[in-house]
């Protein structure tokens, strides 16, 4: 008997699903996408948390790396520091410097921090030695694993300056730290003998908090550290926070924009899902009534109108989490290379999660209206099947029929009124639609000016080199002990004496150092116009003449100091009091990057001229007729070519488009399945317009009028709300890059654009209405007479 | 003699394989005449009736209304002729619930593009002389079954048609109401409307038909020519 009962359950739900095509494939589709982009979502924020988070626990990362002053502060005093408030565990005071090391082929490195451990273990900061062995007396020396590569082999001679008498250290191990709190160990008392007059000896204590201190509290922390030590002993912090940013950078950006997709995808889905379901229960209270009639239980009608949901809904999460699977493959590649780890691949319990998730909310959409179904008394469903329809939207018909527009569309125009539910269910699809739209198309906008706003160098048509080797080829410079071989003066004059040469600005880059900031600091120093060396700015203003200095924002964070501030910062043997006169917009790499004036640094000169040419200059040719000056001097010049844009904006660029591709074909397909459930209620009122002598196109006008209004209002609604998700998302993944964003990133839409973006609404509804306008306007007038 | 409607060799066939349900048949209706068809349920009335009205398509044979053969027009013209040459009355009524009385006898005038100031005329002097008018404002579901007759022929005849086609008019009224439209169609056929009307009531077809014809499996079984109602 139980058997039976099934098999007959089974069957009406098969002839549901059969028999609603449309319904069961839009069911099918929106939750497909809805999975797919909750699986992208989901996948990256676990790949983008998980690989720092688990290191930085297993080694006891230090929240707070101080780089102290020996001089100003005694040992005890440092070691005094270990009992300030939320402090839970300590290690050092290592003895630190800076040192370059050069290789057996004389290829020198940066500058690097080289700390005296006396192991790898450690309270905070417990280094994992990943090859070879610790340093254990003096000569020896161990690098960050970051140095692994044919340059730098275990056993190999490295020494500190390209002098022949200058120390040499042999390599024994490779050790990598999560919280980057030096990138070479020597023993204690190797570090010691290293130091000198130009490297002096500095103490390195690491802390850890509890809880794990916020970007706010690190501040806090670093106040009451300086607070705690004589007055300049404090020489600079780092925060874990840094480094956190700097292994998240590649993929922290896209979790915000991954989030608001995910979220609108999982909205709409459940949107139509219940839009659908309740439609089925609507349309199909007549079906309800029989089955009942003619002996299912009320649990038994629950049981078929929901497992009519489920089984599209089981098809649709499957193919979503292929599909999310798939898309996040590229966008896991780049999370891969920003945190050199192992390959990466999508979390097993992420799919596992989603689809249940799914299927939950699937399954809650589904039930509300099968309860309905369930409870509805038989003879009601009957005669509620047959009866004609309530008075509901009289009012609207008489409104619209008072409008100066053909019968055809103000019958349609009033029609959504007669049904307030799926109507509203409509326009939710097509307002989350139009969000989508507007808020790919301001992500886009706003990814382009990042594009164009982070490197102004690559806005020079010419650039002149003073015989450095080419930025667009070669090795990049080192370090600042290199002297370019043109005369800054001939240089200039060769310019000067170019016809066609519009401005110019000399330009070069140093490492410095900056007070707060622990290690160096990259400086680009600007000589001439340097208008078009401008970066976009955050606040403040570009540089106008010495004394000045543009900082990115990271470097505000680190240092604690704000726009209208001094700062001393350290070239070569040059220190100057520069105020900081702007924030600027720079994400370009992970290093520090400030910008002054080369005035203020007499000992630089600039290594390269960006030079802007007339109108109608061809900037080949000048550039050509320059190289051919500057190079018996030792120079040369080149044209510049626009940039590549960036890979990780034209991969999520390419996900945005993709997935509102994705989210707009939704919200047509929610309007699609609205319009057939109407237009099949419909159809005998439709046959009878047609049999008065309603013409095809003007049934058609008729049905694309009835979703006319509902796209008008869906994009009135849907704009200004993409428009608010794009300003709030974007700073959201500007923090998660570790910046903030100019307003010419954030301002990207214009009005005009914005009107279209609203006809976008009426354009997802139409699209989604012709297809069943076209069904009314073909359909046979003596069998929609016939319909009941 | 003009012929409002000319039917040739006209066959319909829904199964290619099974015999036709209607005709093969020929048939002529003048002008002025009211043509009642009769038969059993599955004879071929309301085929006939369809074929007529362009709702539906001969699969031999021509049909010929007001001088057009509307056996080979397109969808767009079926409908432009449907509103301007015929007006439909139905066995359930077919007024849109939505629509006062008012607007549902408006509109296929207004589907045809009457300006709207003619179109409420034209509907205000039909519901005068239907007895009709005190509902204007009101929706079709409050009526009788035979106000709401009225209503559907009213709106059958806004566009003055050449020709009205009548599906069992009285087939859903009580038999005061069914008397009440009995009359209204006697009237029209008076006033010079030529009329086909399908119907089951032999009693309808003798009181307003000038001629009645009799299908029999979807064949003329018998065609009688009655004395002129008017």
């Amino acid at each position: 008997m139980r058997g039976s009962g099934a098999g007959a359950l089974g069957r009406v739900v098969r002839s549901g699903v059969g028999r609603r095509r449309v319904q069961t494939v839009v069911i099918a589709v929106a939750t497909m996408m809805a999975v797919a982009a909750a699986v992208v979502a989901g996948s990256l924020m676990v790949a983008a948390e998980a690989p720092f988070d688990r290191a930085f626990a297993q080694q006891r990362g230090a929240h707070l790396t101080a780089e102290l002053d020996p001089v100003k502060a005694s040992t005890a005093r440092i070691e005094d520091t270990a009992r300030l408030d939320g402090v839970t565990a300590t290690a050092g005071p290592y003895p630190a410097t800076r040192i370059h090391v050069v290789d057996a082929e004389g290829r020198r490195t940066p500058e690097l921090l080289l700390a005296g451990r006396s192991g790898p273990r450690a309270d905070v900061d417990h280094l994992d030695l990943t090859e070879g062995r610790w340093a254990t007396k003096p000569g020896e020396i161990v690098l960050g694993t970051s140095f692994i590569g044919p340059a730098f082999e275990l056993g190999s001679t490295l020494r500190i300056s390209e002098a022949a008498d200058s120390p040499a250290l042999t390599l024994v191990g490779f050790a990598t730290s999560v919280s980057e709190t030096a990138a070479a160990w020597a023993t204690p008392a190797q570090v010691r003998s290293l130091a000198s007059k130009d490297a002096p000896l500095t103490s390195q204590l690491l802390y850890r908090f509890d809880p794990a201190p916020s970007t706010g509290e690190i501040g806090a922390y670093r106040t009451a550290l300086a607070a705690a030590l004589p007055s300049g002993a404090l020489l600079g912090t780092q925060s874990y926070l840094d480094a956190k940013r700097s292994a998240d950078e590649g993929a922290a950006p896209t979790i915000p924009f991954l989030i608001a997709f995910g979220v609108l995808g999982i909205v709409m889905s459940v949107i139509i899902v219940a839009s659908v379901i309740s439609g089925a229960v609507g349309v199909g209270l007549r079906r309800i009534g029989i089955l009942k009639a003619i002996g299912f239980t009320p649990r038994q009608v629950v049981r078929a109108y929901v497992a009519q949901a489920l089984i599209p809904a089981g098809a649709g999460i499957a193919l979503g989490v292929v599909l999310g699977n798939l898309l996040a493959v590229p966008l896991l590649a780049d999370t891969e290379r920003a945190y050199g780890t192992a390959s990466l691949s999508v979390a097993w319990w992420v799919d596992v999660v989603v689809a249940a998730g799914a299927l939950l909310v699937v399954g809650t959409a589904a039930l509300i209206p099968a309860l309905r179904a369930g409870r509805l008394r038989t003879v009601e469903a009957i005669a509620v099947g047959r009866a004609p329809r309530t008075g509901r939207g009289r009012w609207a018909h008489r409104a619209a029929g008072r409008l100066p527009l053909p019968r055809a569309v103000t019958y349609g125009l009033a029609s959504p009124f007669a049904h307030p539910v799926r109507a509203l269910a409509m326009l939710l699809a097509v307002a989350f639609g139009t969000v989508a739209a507007t808020f790919a198309v301001g992500l886009t906008a706003s990814l382009s000016e990042v594009g164009s706003a982070q490197d102004p160098e690559d806005r020079a048509a010419v650039t002149a080199f003073t015989g450095m080797p080419s930025p667009h080829g070669g090795p990049q410079p080192t370090g600042g002990s290199e002297i370019p071989s043109v005369d800054p003066a001939q240089a200039q004059a060769a310019i000067e004496a170019r016809s066609g040469t519009a401005s110019y600005y000399g330009k070069t880059q140093e490492e410095a150092t900056a007070d707060g900031v622990s290690g160096s600091v990259r400086a680009a120093l600007y000589q001439g116009d340097f208008r078009h060396g401008a970066y976009q700015m955050i606040s403040g203003h570009w540089l106008t003449g010495p004394g000045q200095v543009v900082v990115p924002s990271r470097f505000l964070e680190t240092t604690g100091a704000e726009v209208g501030d001094t700062v001393n910062v350290t070239l070569r043997k040059d220190t100057r009091t520069l105020r900081i006169v702007g924030e600027a917009f720079d994400t370009s790499d992970d290093s520090l990057e400030i910008h002054a004036d080369l005035a203020d640094f007499p000992s630089a000169r600039p290594q390269v001229y960006l030079i802007e040419v007339d109108h109608g200059v061809d900037p080949a040719q000048y550039a050509g007729k320059l190289a051919a000056a500057l190079r018996p001097l030792g120079g040369d010049a080149m044209a510049n070519s626009p940039s590549e844009r960036d890979n990780f904006a034209l991969i999520l660029q390419s996900m945005a488009a993709l997935l509102t591709l994705m989210l707009v074909s939704v919200a047509g397909l929610g309007v699609l399945n609205s319009v057939v459930l109407d237009t099949r209620e419909r159809v005998h009122d439709l046959g009878v317009c047609k049999a008065l002598g309603m013409s095809p196109r003007q049934t058609v006008g008729l049905v694309l009028a009835s979703v006319a209004g509902i796209g008008v209002l869906g994009g009135l609604l849907g704009v200004p709300a993409g428009f608010a998700l794009h300003g709030y998302v974007l700073p959201v993944m500007g923090h998660a890059a570790g910046t903030d964003l100019p307003p010419s990133v954030l301002d990207v839409y214009d009005l005009p654009q914005l009107v279209l973006l609203g006809l976008g609404g009426i354009l997802i509804a139409l699209l989604g209405a012709f297809l069943p306008a076209s069904w009314a306007a073909r359909s046979r007038t003596a069998t929609a007479l016939r319909t009941e | 003699m003009t012929h409002v409607i000319e039917l040739t060799g006209v066959a319909k066939r829904y199964d290619s394989a099974g015999a036709p349900a209607l005709g093969p048949l020929d048939l002529r209706v003048a002008q002025g005449e009211a043509l009642a068809v009769t038969g059993p349920s599955g004879s071929g009335k309301s085929t006939l009736l369809n074929l007529v009205a362009g709702l539906d398509k001969p699969t031999e044979g021509a049909v010929t209304v007001s001088g057009q053969r509307i056996d080979r027009m397109g969808e767009h013209a079926l409908a432009r002729f449907r509103r301007e040459r015929i007006g439909m009355v139905f066995q359930f009524f077919n007024l849109l619930d939505d629509l006062t009385v008012a607007d549902n006898i408006r509109l296929p005038a207004q589907l045809t593009g009457t300006p709207r100031r003619r179109a409420a005329e034209r509907a205000g002097e039909l519901m005068e002389l239907l007895g009709i008018h005190r509902h204007a404002r009101a929706y079709p579901g409050r009526l009788s079954g035979g106000e709401r007759q009225r209503v559907a022929v009213a709106r059958a005849l806004v566009n003055r048609p050449a020709l009205l086609l009548a599906d069992e008019p009285t087939g859903a009224l009580d038999s005061a109401s069914g008397q009440d439209v009995r009359e209204l169609l006697v009237d029209l056929h008076r006033g010079g409307q030529t009329l086909v009307l399908v119907t089951h009531d032999l009693a309808l077809a003798e009181a307003c038909a000038s001629r009645t014809i009799h299908l029999v499996d979807g064949r003329l079984a018998l065609d009688t020519r009655t004395e002129a109602v008017r």
